[in-house]
């Protein structure tokens, strides 16, 4: 029995540790082409070169465009879903009585639910249209203000659900003492629940803004494939993730330049979300520490 | 200026907690409520100030009146009432903040912006409870940094900074060390001079060391109602006998 | 309150005026931003209906003249009137049936190995931390990981299998994670009698613990699955084509799934193909809400089920 049972143990043990190798697996794949991208570019030129056009003749590898491009759909993504997640959050954990709760939070799962090729489709179909009718003759059919909103759309139940954990969290007694001293809701609010439960929300945030840099189908249905160096939310551009799909759709040889440009830019989003979330994670450790 | 109560009942949805009390409570004084557990005492409490109001299934009947005021009146605004009815409660829970700015929060909620004037009613009010001269070097530091007995008083200050004219305390001492007790009890003995104070408690001797009148409540029902001596030493009712001589808890 | 620097030694309760507690200016301004927020916040959190309902419907309304039976059973075509869904949804079955057999034995174990044997040795620790890190690695990631390491070392190509192998490594973290809190919610008691008994550890875990967890492993691999099949963008990287005129009938035939058409589909200009897409949609979305509806459903039948 004992021999059995140590068999067993190593067997599951070994269905653990196979996420270690999963974590090797993507280290080691990254590394190996990038190191094998930066055989033939520098990286000065890949940091700071303004323009990206591998698939071209002229062959440019500056990753910045394509870090714009990604940083523009998400910041349009975060002005969307932060201050309306904040809200919802609020107004849900504060303010809803019981049975508005009990719609909304399902309402939410679903939006959390819907696979992003059908807000990318969502995205192209109607809600590009519509901005070309709000900014007539301004606004390309590829931008980045669509999918921008969309996304927004979509990260907002993370903001949301977890920003709401967090302001449960806070301890009744302290809305006790504010209600006691004659501070309102929102008083109460302002003043003590949402700078207590800060690092909760600002987790919701980071996680939120991980996820939205790491997302594709959204900006490869609606952004363009045109990497610019731009802060204008009206005109195609080309994201990090888009371009990894551009390219693999491709006909791409194995051992080529080009095929080795995804894997460099899969390591600078790999590296960036990496970042992410672990800073989600000291900010987390933080403020489940706050109350001992 | 008096505190009247008129045939107050409560009731959590169903279960009723409170059968109907009246008393009347003179200003200035030191008013202890006293029970065994569950008998509403801190209920009752949470009466005047209408903190109960935020249980939804509570329901509050009857009549309190304040300086002739009933304040459960429509007309009456509650944020308020709580201005002028300060609550200090069981646990300390002074805010995240720093001292200072736990003691200025009721200004601040008020619209003071003056800093001067929030300094010196910061300071004044944490005079008034007898912790100045522990703080005063630290009052950016966070409240959290205050042992037990301090943030218990630091929550006295708060609480008095706005100025209330009444004072209720639910068991305020009974999460904390017996030398904290100690100065807790000679703050609100001291404190009466100013304010009206009713101090919820299940320590018999605390009610006898700074209570002028004592309230024994039980299942609801207020059983006996004395100035604090007579009521230990020569109780009226047989059951205010059996629980200040522990025959039940 | 006024902001006069009056001497604040002013003893109180001397001479005051009778207290009221009427509405005064400040408490009521106060009072008023608190009633507009409440009004404000409650118009946003409808906002969120409106939008999700708003998308549904017009997806719907698109797409449902085109959903029929041929529609269902004909093969991808270049004329949008033609074309149909029959190797995407074959495709994704192939891919659903394929993902769940590689990720479920392995995450379960995984989560039970995690739950019940570990010690908090830093090994422990380290998969620990490993996970949560892997379960915010976005899915493109793991597409580069998979045309790699599967597509190309083992040179299984732009498969099914390459495919499946690909989504488990991406589900492994979910359901890894579900399965250790359905583990949690068994009580240690249980436990506790089975060794009193003289049961040994296995034992125990496969005769009590597991059975008790079973709803809510369920109901994470319900919720895994789901969220795998929405996927596109793995599925591109590793090859997983966009136009696949046959379904697969090997785990090393290539293939394209539902999301991989849809997107397809919408890249087209002609507006007959975005009747497709959302036609399309409409399937993958029912698929997707039924599966979860199932996974909510088992989840609160449990809880209601269970009384410890």
């Amino acid at each position: 029995m004992r021999k059995g049972e140590k068999i067993i143990e190593a067997f599951l043990f070994g269905c653990s540790a196979l996420t270690l190798l999963t974590t090797v697996g993507i280290i080691l794949v990254l590394s190996f082409e990038t190191i094998g991208f930066f055989k033939d570019v520098s990286l000065i030129e890949f940091l700071t070169d303004t323009e990206w056009t591998p698939l071209f003749s002229n062959k440019r590898f500056g990753i910045l465009p394509l870090l714009t491009g990604t940083f523009l759909v998400t910041a349009i993504s975060l002005v969307v879903a932060v201050p309306l997640g904040l809200v919802i959050a609020i107004y849900l954990s504060e303010y809803a009585p019981g049975w508005f709760r009990e719609i909304v939070k399902p309402v939410l799962e679903i939006l959390a639910a819907i696979p992003t090729v059908v807000y990318g489709y969502f995205a192209l179909v109607y809600v590009t249209p519509w901005l070309q009718e709000v900014f007539p003759d301004q606004i390309g059919g590829f931008n980045a203000l669509s999918p921008g909103i969309v996304m927004g759309i979509m990260i907002l139940p993370l903001i949301s659900s977890l920003s709401e954990d967090a302001l449960y969290a806070v301890p009744k007694s302290l809305k006790e003492a504010s209600f006691g001293m004659g501070a309102t809701k929102l008083q109460t609010v302002r003043n003590v629940l949402i700078p207590a439960a800060f690092s909760g929300i600002s987790v919701s945030i980071v996680l939120a803004l991980s996820r939205a840099i790491g997302e594709t189908m959204i900006v490869a249905i609606a952004a363009g494939q045109q990497p610019r160096l731009t802060a204008n939310p009206l005109v195609p551009i080309e994201t990090a993730t888009t371009y990894i799909v551009q390219v693999t759709m491709g006909d791409v040889p194995y051992d080529s330049l080009e095929y080795k440009t995804i894997f460099a830019v899969g390591m600078t989003l790999f590296i960036i979300t990496l970042l992410l979330n672990n800073i989600s994670f000291w900010l987390k450790k933080r403020y489940t520490q706050a109350y001992r | 200026m008096k505190i009247e109560a008129n045939n107050v009942r409560v009731s959590y949805g169903s279960e009723q907690v409170l059968k109907g009390i009246t008393m009347s409570i003179k200003k200035n004084t030191v008013t202890a409520f006293i029970g065994p557990s569950g008998c509403g005492k801190s209920t009752f409490l949470r009466c005047f100030n209408r903190m109960n109001d935020l249980i939804e299934s509570c329901k509050v009947e009857g009549q309190i009146m304040i300086d002739e005021s009933d304040i459960y009146h429509p007309k009456v605004n509650i944020n308020e009432l709580r201005k002028s009815v300060g609550m200090v409660f069981q646990k300390p829970n002074p805010f995240p903040k720093s001292i200072f700015e736990n003691v200025a929060y009721g200004l601040r909620i008020n619209g003071v912006t003056n800093k001067k004037y929030i300094e010196e009613k910061v300071e004044w009010a944490i005079k008034q409870a007898a912790l100045w001269e522990e703080v005063k070097d630290k009052l950016k530091k966070s409240a959290f940094a205050l042992s037990g007995g301090q943030q218990q008083r630091l929550c006295i200050a708060r609480a008095l900074a706005v100025e209330p004219s009444i004072l209720l305390m639910d068991e305020p001492a009974s999460a904390l060390d017996p030398i904290s007790t100690t100065k807790i009890e000679e703050l609100i003995y001291n404190l009466k001079a100013s304010y009206t104070i009713i101090i919820v408690t299940h320590n018999m001797q605390q009610a006898t060391r700074t209570s002028d009148k004592t309230a024994f409540f039980y299942m609801g029902d207020l059983i006996e109602y004395d100035d604090t001596r007579t009521l230990f030493t020569n109780p009226k009712k047989q059951k205010t006998q059996n629980y200040i001589t522990g025959r039940f808890g | 309150m006024e902001e006069t620097l009056e001497k604040p030694e002013k003893p109180v309760g001397q001479k005051k005026p009778k207290l009221t507690f009427e509405s005064k200016g400040r408490t009521v301004y106060y009072q008023l931003q608190d009633k507009i927020f409440k009004y404000f916040a409650l118009a946003a959190t409808s906002l969120g209906l409106i939008v999700l309902v708003l998308l549904l419907y017009s997806v719907f309304s698109s797409g449902f003249d085109r959903l029929d039976w041929d529609f269902i059973t004909s093969l991808p075509s270049k004329r949008a009137a033609k074309a149909g869904i029959y190797t995407a949804w074959t495709g994704t079955l192939w891919i659903m049936f394929l993902t769940t057999i590689i990720a479920f034995p392995i995450g379960v174990s995984a989560g039970i190995y995690l739950e019940e044997y570990s010690s908090r040795s830093r090994m422990s620790n380290l998969i620990e931390i490993n996970i949560a890190n892997l379960a915010g690695v976005p899915s493109i990631i793991y597409g580069l990981l998979g045309l790699e390491v599967f597509a190309r070392f083992l040179n299984l190509g732009a498969s099914v299998l390459t495919g499946s192998l690909t989504l488990a490594l991406l589900i492994l973290p979910i359901i890894i994670v579900s399965t250790r809190e359905a583990i949690k919610t068994v009580p240690y008691t249980l436990r506790e009698a089975s060794f009193a008994l003289g049961a040994s550890k296995w034992q125990t875990i496969w005769n009590q613990v597991l059975p008790a967890s079973v709803p809510g492993i369920i109901t994470g691999v319900i919720l895994a699955i789901s969220r795998a099949i929405g996927e596109t963008a793995p599925l591109i990287v590793i090859g997983a084509l966009t136009y696949v005129p046959f379904a697969p009938t090997s785990p090393m035939d290539e293939f394209t799934v539902m999301p991989i058409q849809i997107f397809n589909w919408v890249s087209r200009p002609q507006k007959a193909f975005a009747e497709n897409a959302a036609a399309a949609i409409i399937v993958l979305l029912s698929i997707t809400f039924v599966m979860n509806a199932i996974a909510v459903y088992l989840r609160q039948r449990s809880q209601k089920k269970v009384k410890w």
